[in-house]
Parts: structure tokens; sequence; C-alpha cells
């Protein structure tokens, strides 16, 4: 802390005297070993879009596996040789794909790419600060990422293939290289780039939480703080404690794999040869993977929450209804989130009276997330809206939010969950509350914070396909997902044709499959958009061209390191003041006016 | 060549809306900025409301091409599933019309209150009545819901029935193994240490309980209307015993037996006049991915009726007759203590 608290001052004197002539950049230092919290959100976000690129593209092989089992693809095979042989994927292949699939969209793009870039961004410009509390740790923390991005890129081109136990890596599977070919060396590249990660999302984590509770500036009380720097405070205090623990589950597998030890192996013939392994626990590990894994989906989902609040508030030109209760339910839903991990494990044999517990447990998330979705509703009621790409993209993500947190409602009753578990009704559950809807959250807040980051427009025209094709696309491919969970279809098969039971889906996993491709392709020209507007997009001329009142919209146009050039704004009031008293907006360095009304 | 046309058709199609893009960006510069502006937002407003229109006709269309192709029209297959068909219903109806009120509420009020000249937005920031109206009115339906829910929850996880018919479940990389526990009703003991590749389960012989034990691979023969309890087991990696018709699913965790049990209704002849499918199967599909070959670990529960399956019982023969007493193959074992064997092996009736 008091690190934190003597660099923070060092910061301040250089800054206020000097302004921005103080360091002499060099690219290196300007572009590639940054320590500037809005570069290094920048480096967070090309990263995480070249991932999701990546991460999309695999779902687009997978799909035309899924969609057209009988069909041979040549080109396939001119690309990935023979792990597509005959222009048709193998099942290894396919569930490499899957597993690389799932790891990259959960961590790399949505854990990295948006609590990276926009704590990064957010943090220090919302809250009044200069930089991170640390700027080295924050650096260290997005080369750490890139030292984890080069090892997982690697364990794509390794010979057995990388790792295709699925993103959960249950073991034994991913604990025995002859139980399959992606647990051998793909799978100690996989746990090494993770470890990376987690050091990486720790150095953020830690630097997000103590720039946020000693460096607001004057008059930033903590409940005057925009609702997406509360969103990022919770996502980072749930990383920073659940974290670890995957850390130290990854850390014991790896003992398992290649020192011979029996946390979590029992009782084992496998390719024919017995085992000397006995007493451990193949539970042990999804108990501290969940213990991760659980908190995790809200790592993703609370950054999401926090900036489609302070977009439809913008946009709303009203304030947030009931701050304090958004606050609140962040706050039950963070804590709820420690204690619900089981969920994931009802049928694992879990002893059923624990089983219980987390029903209740689980479901009682739901009430923090309908005070969430009302008071939404409500900050639109009565509003003025404008439709800007980013408003949009929260309504969408608010109603994609309804959408998959109600199917929630269903896997999270155990008795219910023993049919639904694994099945398909998972697949749209999480892709749709977790996977896209963040994904509209993240794409809500590049439109709205892309001006202050390049100051540039990115291309309206472009910014409305995108948001249209991608919310019809999305329910387009998960919504009829649920019938064939419900049909009990098994997620993770490789071909269903022979399959009695499920066989009767063919022709709509074809069509899943087709809306999936055009869903990617929409993406690549949200992608294009994005790096073409960085250079040639419309210039911003206005300081604060939503008319928000927060704190980052004070800046100059393109902030130097430092972020204002001059003092730190005081701040007199909370950031939602929209349509008060007559004014469309009261920038939070308003003072209080004597005949101000209160609320 | 077909793929390289298909791509080239992309990028003409990129190409296009880019020029468009660019072109209407030019065109609002010209026409003026905000009035640009105020024009996308009525499109955007009113496709906004289409959404939810198509939307709630797409979920009704889907629900009337889909609904019949799950498991629910035909009904559970086993007596404790139809609990969890209830369940379904009781979530479906409450989080259909959660569903369909909010998502209303969220487009009907994004097109009411888009930006107009005529209205400003009205300052509301909180309002303690109303934020705790929805705290405790979701939280009512969440306690019916759970209390449903662990209700049920605790009657298909309680111990099976002690009239049940136990069988042995075993997974492996990529297939199923079924041992009955034969005329004395228990199973041999097993010790993995023992696995060898003619004894692939690793029972251990000396035990008198393994000589009658019958031992099958992928296909299972159950009677009708009787609690039929799985003990399962994995050899290798955790598999999943899935059976989606009659709504269980348990995982097989190697060093770590579970169980389940269930009674099924209908015998699969049965089953293949109310699906009026020929071809309908009671499927295991293993749940938990499991390797390569995970998607073709198929297992078959062929449900009888008690007559039918008394005499397939009659007919097998014993994993051990089968290993040590070779000079025997041709007089089964099973014949000689049918009578008694079968009387053990079924459950006392009820």
């Amino acid at each position: 802390m008091s690190v934190a608290t003597l660099h923070h001052a060092d910061v301040h004197g250089a800054h206020d005297t000097h302004h921005e002539h103080h360091h002499h950049e060099t690219f290196i230092t300007k572009y590639v070993f940054s320590q500037d919290h809005k570069m290094i959100a920048k480096q967070f976000l090309i990263t995480g879009i070249i991932w999701a690129f990546i991460g999309g593209l695999f779902s687009v092989l997978f799909r035309l596996q899924l969609g057209y089992p009988e069909s041979t693809f040549p080109w396939l095979e001119d690309i990935f040789g023979h792990w597509a042989a005959g222009g048709k994927l193998k099942p290894e292949f396919y569930y490499a794909l899957v597993t690389m699939h799932g790891t990259i969209l959960v961590f790399f793009v949505l854990t990295a790419g948006l609590s990276g870039t926009f704590a990064n961004f957010l943090i220090p410009l919302q809250v009044g600060a200069r930089d991170m509390a640390s700027p080295m740790l924050n650096m260290l923390s997005y080369w750490f990422f890139f030292l984890a991005s080069i090892i997982m890129f690697c364990s794509l081109f390794v010979q057995t293939g990388p790792a295709s136990g699925g993103w959960t890596i249950y073991p034994p599977l991913s604990a025995l290289g002859d139980a399959s070919s992606g647990s051998k060396i793909g799978m100690d590249l996989w746990l090494v780039s993770m470890a990376m990660f987690i050091v990486s999302s720790l150095l953020g984590g830690l630097n997000y939480i103590s720039t946020i509770l000693n460096m607001r500036t004057k008059g930033m009380s903590m409940t005057r703080m925009p609702l997406t720097v509360w969103a990022l405070f919770f996502t980072a205090v749930l990383g920073v404690l659940s974290f670890p623990v995957l850390l130290s589950g990854a850390i014991l597998l790896l003992f398992d794999r290649n020192l011979g030890t029996s946390f979590y192996l029992s009782d084992i013939v496998v390719a024919g040869k017995i085992l000397p392994n006995e007493g451990g626990s193949a539970i042990l590990f999804q108990h501290l993977f969940w213990f991760l894994g659980h908190p995790e989906v809200y790592i993703i989902l609370l950054p999401a929450m926090g900036m489609s609040s302070e977009i439809i508030s913008v946009n709303s030109r009203k304030p947030i209804f009931g701050y304090m209760a958004m606050v609140g339910s962040m706050f039950a839903i963070a804590i709820l989130a420690f204690l619900v991990w089981a969920h994931h494990m009802f049928v694992t044999g879990l002893n059923p009276f624990l089983g219980s517990v987390f029903v209740l447990l689980t479901l009682l998330i739901a009430v923090p997330s309908a005070i969430k979705v009302f008071n939404w509703l409500t900050t639109l009621w009565k509003g003025s809206i404008r439709f800007t790409p980013g408003m949009l993209f929260a309504i969408g993500f608010v109603s994609l939010f309804i959408s998959g947190g109600l199917t929630g409602i269903f896997l999270g009753n155990s008795a219910l969950d023993v049919h639904l578990h694994d099945t398909y009704f998972v697949v749209a559950h999480f892709h749709i509350v977790m996977g896209v809807a963040s994904f509209f959250g993240m794409f809500a807040g590049v439109y709205h914070w892309f001006p202050k980051m390049f100051g540039r427009y990115l291309n309206n025209t472009m910014a409305y396909i995108h948001f249209w094709v991608t919310i019809v696309g999305a329910y387009l491919i998960f919504w009829p997902m649920h019938y064939e969970g419900l049909a009990g279809m098994p997620r993770r098969y490789f071909d269903y044709s022979n399959w009695e039971s499920f066989k009767q889906f063919a022709s709509l996993n074809q069509f899943i499959s087709f809306v999936a491709m055009i869903v990617f392709a929409v993406q690549l020209l949200f992608v294009f958009n994005f790096f073409y507007s960085i250079f040639k997009g419309r210039k911003v001329t206005s300081l604060n061209p939503w008319g928000s009142n927060t704190l980052e919209w004070t800046t100059p146009l393109r902030p130097g390191h430092g972020n204002w050039p001059g003092e730190i704004p005081e701040v007199h009031r909370g950031p939602y003041d929209y349509g008060k008293d007559g004014n469309e907006f009261i920038p939070q360095t308003t003072p209080v006016g004597e005949h101000e009304s209160h609320h | 060549m077909k793929a390289f046309l298909m791509v080239l058709l992309g990028v003409l199609i990129f190409v296009v809306i880019f020029q468009i893009a660019k072109a209407s960006e030019y065109v609002s510069v010209l026409k003026g900025e905000e009035k640009t502006r105020r024009q996308n937002n009525r499109i955007n407003a009113f496709l906004l409301m289409g959404l939810l229109i198509f939307g709630l006709i797409g979920v009704w269309y889907c629900n009337e091409l889909y609904y019949g192709k799950t498991l629910f029209p035909q009904g559970s297959a086993s007596v404790e599933g139809e609990k969890i068909d209830t369940m379904l219903y009781i979530t479906i109806a409450i989080t259909g019309v959660v569903f369909v009120i909010t998502q209303i509420l969220l487009f009907w009020f994004s097109y009411k209150y888009q930006e107009s000249d005529n209205r400003k937005a009205f300052y509301y920031p909180h309002n303690n009545k109303l934020e705790l109206l929805w705290t405790t009115v979701p939280a009512i339906f969440l306690t019916v819901l759970v209390v449903f829910g662990l209700k049920y929850w605790f009657k298909i996880t309680a111990d099976a029935p002690s009239n049940a018919l136990v069988v042995e479940v075993t997974g492996h990389q990529f297939a199923w193994e079924f041992r009955y526990p034969g005329a004395d009703g228990v199973l041999g003991k097993k010790n993995f240490k023992l696995t060898t590749s003619k004894n692939n389960l690793g029972v251990d012989f000396s035990d008198p309980a393994s000589k009658d034990d019958i031992h099958l691979s992928n296909t299972m023969h159950i009677p009708v209307g009787v609690p039929i309890k799985m003990v399962i087991h994995s050899q290798d990696v955790i598999h999943d015993v899935g059976l989606p018709h009659f709504r269980l699913k348990m995982d097989a965790v190697p060093g770590i037996p579970t169980t389940q049990w269930f009674t099924p209704k209908y015998t699969t002849a049965e089953m293949k006049q109310r699906t009026g499918n020929p071809d309908f199967t009671y499927e295991i599909a293993c749940d938990q991915l499991c390797g390569a070959n995970h998607f073709a670990m198929r297992g078959v529960i062929i449900v009888e009726t008690m007559e039918e399956y008394k005499k397939w019982l009659a007919e097998q023969k014993s994993e051990y007759a089968t290993l040590f007493e070779k000079k025997e193959e041709t007089k089964p074992v099973a014949d000689s203590v049918a009578p008694k064997q079968t009387a053990q092996v079924l459950p006392a009736q009820k």
C-alpha cells in the first residue's frame, strides 16, 4: 500500500508541473513497453480481438462438422493436413477445436480482453487518477498475458495437438496422455499458459483494487463512483480471490501428470495398463476448478453489466434507476458467486444434502439479477433514448441477460439439472448469458469509449449492420439449442447421426451452423471497422460527444500519459445527474447549486 | 474452386458494405449530422419494435417446430422422471411469463421513449418501494421453485427401494459393460489390479459370489415396472450414464462408485408404439467428454416384460463359466440353476 501511495504522490508531482512534456517517449516506451494505462488497455483490447478472431474461427470449423457431418471439404485437408484427412475433421481435432474455443473465449477474450481493456482504460479515467497504483505491475500484467498467449498459441502447433479435454480440463482425461492425444504435451502447455495467465490476472486485479481504493480524486467518494468502476472493482476482487485456487488445482494436475502423484487419480486402467495411483479423487479437481470457474462467470459478466448500466443511463438521458440497489445487487452477486460452485457437479454423485444447499444458494442469485433487470427497465422508462451503436448493444445485453438468466433457473434446480446437465440446453444457456451477453457488453463499451480511446468515431453504418445481424443471429443460433437440450442431446459430440434419439436434429444443426458462419462474417466487419477507424475514422471534435457526466470526458481529446494536463478535477456529485432540475446533464465536476433539489 | 469463389463473393460483399458505409458518412455530413442522427434513431427504434414482434413470433414458431422433437410430449419413460417433467412445466410456466413480460417492456420502452422534441427525460433516480417489490416478488417465486425442486431432488436421490434389481455399469473408453449379480444376488468383489484382457472388469474370481455373475457389453436388459439400481464405475476417465428417456444422469468416476435408480414404465416395444417410431431405442449416452470417441460411446437398454426378461436371463451364461469352464461350453450353466436363480435375482413382488 505504501508503495502505491508513494508512487501516487510521485506521479502527481511530476505531471502537475510538467504536464505531458515530462517523458521523452520512444516507439518502444509508447507502444510496446508502455506504462500508460490507456495504452495497456489498447494492447489488451487488440490482443483480445486477435484471440476472438481465432476462437471464433475455431467455432466455425467445428460447426462445419456439426452442420455437415456427411460432407467432406478438401480445402480443410490442404490447411490442416492429417488432422483433416480426406476433408473431414478427425474427432481428436474436433475436440481440440472445441477445447481451444472455450479456453480462448472464456479466458483470453472475455476475461483478459474485457476486464483487461476496460478496467485499465476506465478506472483511472473515471475515478480521477493519473494512472494505476503501479504502472509497472500493470505493464507486467499485459506482458504476462502476452506470454500466456504465446504459449497457448504454440500449443496449437505441437505434433500431438493442443489440449482437447474441454476447457474444464477434468482429470483423469486431462491427466493421462494415454487417454487422449490432446493430453500429451499440449496439455502441459495449456497448464503453463494458464499459470502465466493467472499471474497476469492477479497483477492486474491487485492494481485495479488498490487504484480504486486509494487513488480516487478529491470528492470522489465510493458512492459517487460510476457503476462501471463498481463492477470492475467487484470483478477484480473475484479474480484475486478465486484465480489462485485454479492455479493450485492446475499445479496439482501438473504434478499428477509429470511427477507421479495421485491427487486426482485412483483405480485406473487405461490403454491396457494398470496405473499404480490409488487414493486420489477426480472430483477434488472439479471442486478446485469450479471454485474459480463459477466466479469466473461473473468476472466475465460484471464488467458487461457495469458498462451497460452506464451506457443505458447516458443514452436514456436519465439517472440509472436505484444506484445503491445496483451496487448492492452486484455485491450480492459477487458474494454468492463464491458459494454456488457445486451446481456444476449435481450429477457427480454429490451428497444430495450438499446439493440442496447449492440449489438454494444458486437460485438466490436470481434475486439480485431480477433487481438489476427491473432497474434497467425503469431507467429506460420515460427516458429520451438515443440509439447509438453502444446503446443498442447495451439494450441487446439486457435482452440476452434476461433470456440466458432465466434458463439458469432450470439448471440451478438440481432435479431438473439431472435431465439437462451437459446437454445443448447448457450450451444455449451459457452462450447466451455469459458468452454473447458479455460480448454485447464489450461491444457496447468499445462503441461508447472508442472516441476517447482513439479520438475518432467508428463508422455508424457498419456498426448498425454489426448490431442487427449479431443480435438476430445470436438468437437464431442459440434459441433452438434449448430444444435439442430438452431432448437430451449431449454437448461435445462429434457426430449425432448414429443416435436414434438425437439424429432428428440434423437439419436444425445445419441451420445453426449456417447462421453461425454469417454471424462470424459480420464480426469480421466489426474488426475491419475497428482497425480502419483507428486511422481513418471521422475525427471527434467535441470533448464530450455523448453528453456524459463522468470524468473521462473532462480530459483532452487525446489525453497524454497523466490524463489531465492541469489539476485533476474535483468531484462534487454522483455520476448520474441526467435530466435533473431541467438540465440535460450535470457533469460530476459541477458544484452542487444552492437551490438544487435533493433526492 | 468453389471455395475460392465463395471467398471472392464474401470479399465483394464486404467491399460493397464498406463503400455504402463510407458514402453514408459523407451523406450525413451533407444532410446535417443532427438530422441524420435523428433519422437513424427513428429507424433503430422501429427495428427494435420489429425485433420484439418477430422475436415473439419466432419463439412461438420454434416451439411449434421443435417441441414435438423433444422428449416431453411422449412423457417420461420412468416413474421418477414424471416428477422432473412436472418440475420442468412449473419452471417453464414461471420463467415463460417473466420472459415475455420483461422482453416486451424492454423493447416497448425503447420504442416508446425514443428521443423526441416533445418530451424531456423524466428524472427518476430511485423508489425504494418499487425496488422492494421486485426484490420480494422474485424471491417468493424462487422459493416455490426451490421447494418443489428440492422435494423432487430428495425423492430421486433417496436410497433405492430394497426390492430393486441391481446392475453394475462400468464405463471405459469407449464402451459400457454390465454385470448382473446372478443367483446369489451378490456381485463378486473387484480389484482394478486384477484387470487383464480376459478379465476386463478386474473381478476377483476367488470370491464365491463372482461365480454366477453375468457380464454383458453395451446392451443391457431390464424388466419393466421394477426399480432398477445402477451401481456405476469407471475404469479410466470420467464418463456419464445419460438416460434421457428416463430423465437420469450420473457420472462414472474412477475410484468412486456412484448409484442411480429408476423404475421403467414402458417396454421398448411399448415405446415403439407410443412414439410411432419402429426404430425407437433406449440409448445410454455418455454425457461427460471422455476422449476422441466420446460421441460413439453408445449403450442400449432393452426394457422387456417380466416374462421376456426371465426367459432372457435363463439363457445367459455366467462370466466365470465362460472363462473357466470351457469343457462344459455346450451346456450353459444358467440352465441348471435357472429356476432358483430367477427366483432370487428378481425383486420380491409388491
